[in-house]
C-alpha cells in the first residue's frame, strides 16, 4: 500500500544536499557537533532526541534513535522513560492550557 | 532437543550454509571490495603476539548469541596429545600471550596444565571465562588456580542488568555472573595493586553495533559497583558476529539485512588496520591453524601455502601470511572496530 513514510527514505536524507550543498552541510555539521560528548554525554543526548522523536512523533527519528539509543549503551527501561517523558510534556502543555481556558470561561461568566 | 544448531539437525550448522548466506549478493558489498578501496587487500599478518587456542565446543551454557554453536551437547574436545603440540609450538616461539578459549575452556581436562606449562614459560595467559563454570561443583577450586597461577580472566557479561545478560546466555545467567564476579573480587581480581587482572566483554544484546567502550565501561563500572559491589580492571565490547547462532537470530528475526547494511555502512578503515587476524594465529580443538576464532568456526582454513596444523607449526611461514577474509570480516571492521580485546580504532 502506498504511503507517505518509506523506511529505506531514511537513507535519502541526504539527498537534500543536492538542492543546497552549502546549507546541508552548515546543517550537519552543526547536527554532529549538537550530538558530540559535552557537558551532556552522547547516550544522554540520544535519550533526549529519542523523546523529542515522541513528541514530534517523527517515524524516522524514532527508528534512527532507537537504533542510536541501543548503541549507545542504553536500555530499553530508560527508553521508555524518554518516551513517558515526551508525553508527559505534551499532555502537559495541553493540560495547562486549561488555564487560558478557564481565563476566558471566568471572563465570559457570571 | 538440545539449543545448538547442530542438535536441532539446523542446516546453519554447517560452515558451509553460513558461507553461502553471507556471499549472497544484496546485503552488503564484498568484503574484500571494501578492503580494497581501503587499501588493505589483500590483507597480511604483522607478526603472532597471541596464540588463541580453543580448547572445544563443550559449554555449560548455551547463549544464543554463540558464534561457536557451543553447548552441553557438544562433544569435539581437545586431546591431551593436541595440546602437547600447542604446547610445544608455543614454547619454541617468544609469543608472549597464550589465549584460551572455547565452549568453555575450563572444562577440558587439559586446561590446567596448558596454564601451568605456559605460566612455566613465563608466558601471560588469558582465559575467556563465562563465569557460571566458577560455581560448579568440580570446579570449586578453579578460581583459585586462576589466581596463583595469575591468569588474566576475560568474563563475558553483556550488559550490567539481568534481563538483557538472561536474555542472551539464559535464565539465571546474570545472577550466576555475579556470583562469579564476586568469588574473583574476593581473591584480589579487579582490585588495584593485586596485579590480578579481571576483564569483561560487553556484547550488544540484539543486531546492533556496540556503545563506544570508554563510555560503556564507565556505565558497567559505576552500576556493577552501586548494585552488587563489584570492581573489574577494563571493559572490551565486541560486535556480534554474523556467524552460527546469532546469524540465526538475525534471520529469524528479519534483521540480517539490516544488520549487515549497519556493519558495512560503518566500515572503519582504521579498524580494519588493527583487526586481531593480523597479531594472531587460532588453533582449533583438532590443531587446525586458523586467521583467527570466527574463521575456525567458518571453517576457513589458512591461505594456500601456510602450514594448517600444529604439528606443522612454522613461525616463518605463518608471521606474515596473508589473511582470508569473507563478509563476516565486516563485523571486525565496523565502527570502532573489535576484536577479542575490545575495539580497536
Amino acid at each position: 500500500m502506498e504511503t507517505y513514510y518509506h523506511p529505506h527514505d531514511l537513507t535519502k536524507f541526504a539527498d537534500m544536499g543536492k538542492g543546497n550543498q552549502e546549507l546541508w552541510e552548515k546543517f550537519m555539521a552543526y547536527y554532529g557537533a549538537v550530538f558530540a560528548d559535552g557537558a551532556l554525554t552522547e547516550r544522554e543526548k540520544a535519550l533526549i532526541a529519542l523523546g523529542v522523536a515522541h513528541a514530534v512523533q517523527c517515524p524516522y527519528c524514532i527508528d534512527a534513535y532507537t537504533q542510536t539509543c541501543l548503541e549507545k549503551g542504553s536500555n530499553v527501561e530508560e527508553m521508555t522513560e524518554a518516551a513517558h517523558v515526551a508525553c508527559a510534556i505534551r499532555g502537559g502543555s495541553s493540560l495547562v492550557h486549561g488555564v487560558q481556558m478557564r481565563n476566558v470561561a471566568e471572563k465570559l461568566s457570571m | 532437543m538440545g539449543l545448538t544448531l547442530l542438535s536441532r539437525r539446523d542446516p546453519l550448522a554447517a560452515a558451509s550454509d553460513q558461507l553461502a548466506k553471507l556471499a549472497a549478493p544484496g546485503a552488503c558489498p564484498p568484503f574484500g571490495q571494501k578492503m580494497a578501496q581501503a587499501g588493505y587487500a589483500p590483507l597480511y599478518a604483522t607478526g603472532i603476539t597471541v596464540l588463541q587456542i580453543n580448547v572445544g565446543k563443550f559449554c555449560n551454557q548455551s547463549c544464543r548469541h554463540c558464534h561457536v554453536d557451543a553447548g552441553p551437547e557438544r562433544e569435539e574436545q581437545m586431546t591431551r596429545e593436541t595440546a602437547e603440540l600447542c604446547i610445544k609450538a608455543f614454547s619454541s616461539t617468544d609469543i608472549p600471550t597464550l589465549d584460551i578459549t572455547g565452549g568453555a575452556p575450563e572444562l577440558n581436562r587439559n586446561f590446567r596444565w596448558m596454564v601451568e606449562q605456559a605460566r612455566a614459560l613465563g608466558r601471560h595467559v588469558m582465559d575467556r571465562c563465562n563465569l557460571s563454570v566458577l560455581q560448579l561443583a568440580p570446579q570449586a577450586d578453579l578460581a583459585a588456580f586462576l589466581a596463583r597461577n595469575e591468569v588474566e580472566v576475560v568474563a563475558s557479561l553483556p550488559y550490567f542488568r539481568s534481563a538483557q545478560t538472561d536474555a542472551q546466555r539464559g535464565d539465571g545467567v546474570f545472577e550466576k555472573s555475579i556470583r562469579g564476579l564476586r568469588m574473583l573480587n574476593e581473591l584480589g581480581y579487579g582490585q588495584g595493586g593485586s596485579g590480578l587482572v579481571l576483564n569483561l566483554v560487553h556484547n550488544p544484546v540484539g543486531a546492533f553495533l556496540p556503545a563506544r567502550q570508554d563510555a560503556i565501561e564507565a556505565q558497567f563500572r559505576r552500576e556493577l559497583l552501586k548494585q552488587h559491589g563489584v570492581v573489574f580492571n577494563n571493559l572490551y565490547t565486541i560486535t556480534n558476529m554474523p556467524i552460527s547462532r546469532f546469524l540465526e537470530f538475525l534471520i529469524t528475526s528479519g534483521n540480517y539485512e539490516g544488520y549487515m547494511e549497519r556493519l558495512a555502512n560503518a566500515f572503519n578503515p582504521a579498524a580494519a588496520a588493527g583487526v586481531m587476524c593480523r597479531y594472531t594465529l587460532s588453533v582449533g580443538w583438532d590443531g587446525t591453524l586458523y586467521d583467527c576464532d570466527f574463521n575456525q568456526m567458518l571453517e576457513l582454513p589458512l591461505a594456500q601455502g601456510a602450514p594448517r596444523h600444529i604439528r606443522d607449526f612454522d613461525p616463518d611461514r605463518l608471521h606474515l601470511r596473508e589473511i582470508v577474509t569473507a563478509n563476516h570480516c565486516y563485523g571486525c571492521t565496523a565502527g570502532a572496530g573489535s576484536s577479542c580485546g575490545g575495539a580497536v580504532a
